[in-house]
């Protein structure tokens, strides 16, 4: 791949600012949310017997949740991102082949 | 128990390392450059890599280890499942794309973008080799669990046998072929775990007809009796009975529950009690080792909640702050692994790295949820073998026939080859990119690079079959637990600071990956489990109390980076020149 321009350069680094910002704020979601968990787990083991949904008991249900609450605020997050401009030429396979011998030799 | 050679095992297993090792052959001639060989040119397409993060996250421990911890202790092996996916939030929110734009080949070279620190570039790649040693122990033992039932032979041999493969399949074509084995891995083991989980919740769950008698298990100068007779399965022998059953179901007056839902099966394993068994291994004056095995009746409810696997088994003393400490360590462990870290190399930009996270943490976060119930349906079974729960997965699909056992114990096998190619490939990069050019300055062409890559390659993986032989009686998932505790200590809080804290010195990553990477390493190798099954003393005797370091060695190594970046913040430049941090 060849280099990126400028004002390419430029843009990306708000998108990344913007990506880096978005991500922080999910994992804090999350991290909130699997505390809740470990704290439950630790101190309130009683509690986590509870049967709920289905007759099944809150540790099990809680858990399967941070598991499929992972993928949906991942997506949500794939969504939210901002998407980095690539103004470099999109080379063949051959060529990347090529280029990434040509990058080893100079360095 | 006494396993003997399985013909269609062998004819599976046998089929599935030939397509392996055709396919490393094949790929070979497209990894000749160092590009190809560490990174794959940074052109697999981001679902290839998604699925092949999979195949490289779900290793032994997670196939092998959790369902075992499940099938003995119930909920508390899931926990290593919420803890596992869990910390892919960590990998894609934080991680992902700035390690992707900082990076070339290794996890020293993001660490190091900013600074060109010779101290840096030693310590991360240190770091990096140890790490990747701890966590190929468990994919060796793994390997070793796994030889035994499938072909006959004894621990050491699965040792030897995946060392030798995954050496020919890192030689030949290096991260091409390694993603390539992890996908077809990653597919397979989701696919066919599935299938698995859909037969066990259409056995349902079935009662008792008797009740199994406790065992007793002698080995001495060699020669190995069960309750008196010599081990085997003639005339005359006896061996180690199948346990793990169901002592009454919800509905007392039913022997069977016939098939159930996903949510019905949980339900109904909660409202019985169910028959869990416990081997206790005591050495004797005499020189033998006598082995009890018991079985106790315990309530559903009581295993579906965190409980006798910190309680009983891990650390008996501080069983909350294991378990808190334990799942601290998941969580930040996974982005601080150098072997999945890599993997954002071999794609081609961050728009990539997030949806081939994000493909990931699907694959990986369903077979999670399998595990619960391949646990569960392995603890009654029926067919556990109550002194080894490594083989709960494999000895539970044997319940259901000689062919879904042969296919999921090839399964397994090609799980720890996928993920001990790729530890291999990130171990071997370590050496060479990090230790011999970067730090020790070798001028290497990049053919030498490849070249000594792969004679690295060979020296990581003769190192890992040692060490799969040394650690052959700790379970696999809690050997994993220990590498994510070196991991988070070492290397999440150097990773963190330097993305986020524009304070942060080359010394102070320095300093915290050095203390984070000792002081874990020390806290684990001085615990009661080293004590016991590594180095055959008493438990009560280790100096450290609980065996997961995480929460005191991870706010370590943060509270030394702070410390030392502050006694070492360069001198107050011109106003005109710009601060070095703001240009990242």
């Amino acid at each position: 791949m060849g280099t990126m321009s400028e004002s390419t350069r430029g843009r990306n680094s708000d998108a990344w600012a913007y990506n880096a910002r978005v991500g922080l704020i999910l994992f804090g979601v999350y991290c909130v949310f699997y505390g809740g968990f470990i704290y439950l787990s630790a101190f309130d083991r009683e509690y986590t017997k509870t049967p709920s949904l289905g007759g099944v008991n809150v540790a099990t249900l809680y858990g399967f949740a941070l598991i499929i609450g992972a993928f949906i605020l991942a997506l949500l997050y794939m969504v939210l991102c901002r998407r980095e401009v690539d103004d470099r030429p999109e080379l063949s396979e051959a060529e990347v082949a090529e280029k990434a011998v040509e990058e080893e030799g100079a360095a | 128990m006494k396993y003997d050679f399985s013909w269609p095992a062998f004819a599976v297993f046998a089929f599935f390392v030939s397509i392996v090792l055709g396919l490393s052959f094949y790929l070979g001639r497209k990894a000749k450059s160092a590009k190809g060989y560490y990174a794959a040119h940074g052109q697999i397409h981001w679902f290839v890599n998604g699925i092949a993060f999979a195949g490289d996250y779900l290793s032994a421990a997670s196939f092998l280890g959790i369902c075992g911890v499940i099938a003995f202790f119930g909920h508390d092996g899931f926990l290593y499942s919420i803890g596992y996916l869990a910390g892919w939030v960590v990998a894609l929110f934080v991680v992902a794309e700035p390690l992707k734009r900082m990076g070339k080949f290794t996890f020293a070279d993001a660490l190091d973008s900013k600074f060109n620190s010779r101290g840096i570039k030693l310590t991360a790649a240190i770091s990096t080799l140890i790490v990747s040693i701890f966590y190929l122990i468990p994919q060796m033992v793994g390997a070793g669990v796994l030889v035994k039932p499938l072909l006959g032979l004894p621990h050491i041999a699965g040792v030897v046998i995946v060392g030798v493969i995954v050496i020919v399949i890192v030689v030949t074509a290096g991260m091409v072929s390694t993603t390539w084995v992890q996908f077809i891995k990653g597919s397979l083991l989701v696919f066919f775990c599935a299938i698995l989980v859909v037969m066990i919740l259409n056995r349902g769950l079935v009662k008792e007809t008797e009740v199994p008698q406790n065992q007793v298990v002698v080995k001495k100068d060699g020669a190995v009796t069960v309750d008196g007779k010599p081990q085997g399965h003639g005339p005359g022998e006896a061996d180690i009975r199948p346990v793990g059953s169901v002592v009454s179901l919800p509905d007392p007056k039913q022997t069977s529950t016939g098939p159930l839902g996903p949510l019905e099966f949980i339900a109904a394993v909660q409202n019985s009690t169910i028959r869990t068994w416990s081997a206790k291994t005591a050495k004797q004056p005499d020189g033998s080792e006598v082995t009890a095995i018991k079985s106790a009746e315990t309530k559903g409810a009581d295993l579906l909640v965190r409980g006798s696997y910190f309680e009983k088994g891990l650390s008996p003393e501080y069983p909350r702050l294991d378990f808190i400490s334990l799942m601290l360590a998941l969580f930040c462990g996974t982005a601080s692994l150098p072997h999945i870290l890599i993997r954002y190399y071999t794609v081609k930009d961050g728009a990539a790295a997030r949806k081939s996270t994000v493909a990931g943490i699907a694959a990986i976060g369903f077979f999670y949820v399998l595990t619960l119930f391949l646990g569960l349906g392995a603890m009654t079974s029926g067919a556990m073998d109550p002194t080894d729960n490594n083989m709960a997965a494999p000895l539970l699909a044997k319940s259901f026939g000689e062919l879904p056992f042969a296919i999921i114990s090839a399964i397994a096998f090609t799980t720890v080859l996928g993920t001990v190619s790729g530890l291999i490939i990130a171990a071997s990069g370590a050496v060479v990119h990090d230790l011999m050019t970067n730090f020790g300055g070798m001028k290497l062409d990049d053919h030498g690079k490849v070249r000594a890559g792969k004679i690295a390659a060979v020296f990581v993986g003769i190192i890992a079959m040692f060490l799969g032989v040394a650690f052959e009686r700790l379970n696999v998932t809690f050997l994993v637990g220990w590498a994510f505790n070196v991991a988070a200590s070492a290397n999440l809080p150097a990773l963190i600071m330097l993305l986020f804290w524009k304070r942060t010195t080359k010394q102070g990553i320095t300093a915290s990956i050095l203390v984070g990477l000792v002081s874990s390493l020390t806290m684990l190798l001085l615990s009661g489990p080293a004590f016991d099954k590594v180095y055959g003393l008493k438990a009560a005797d280790a100096p450290v109390p609980f065996t997961q370091p995480g929460i005191i060695t991870i706010p370590l190594a943060f509270l030394v980076l702070i410390v030392v970046s502050l006694l070492t913040q360069p001198k107050r430049v011109s106003p005109a020149v710009p601060a070095m941090a703001a240009s990242v």
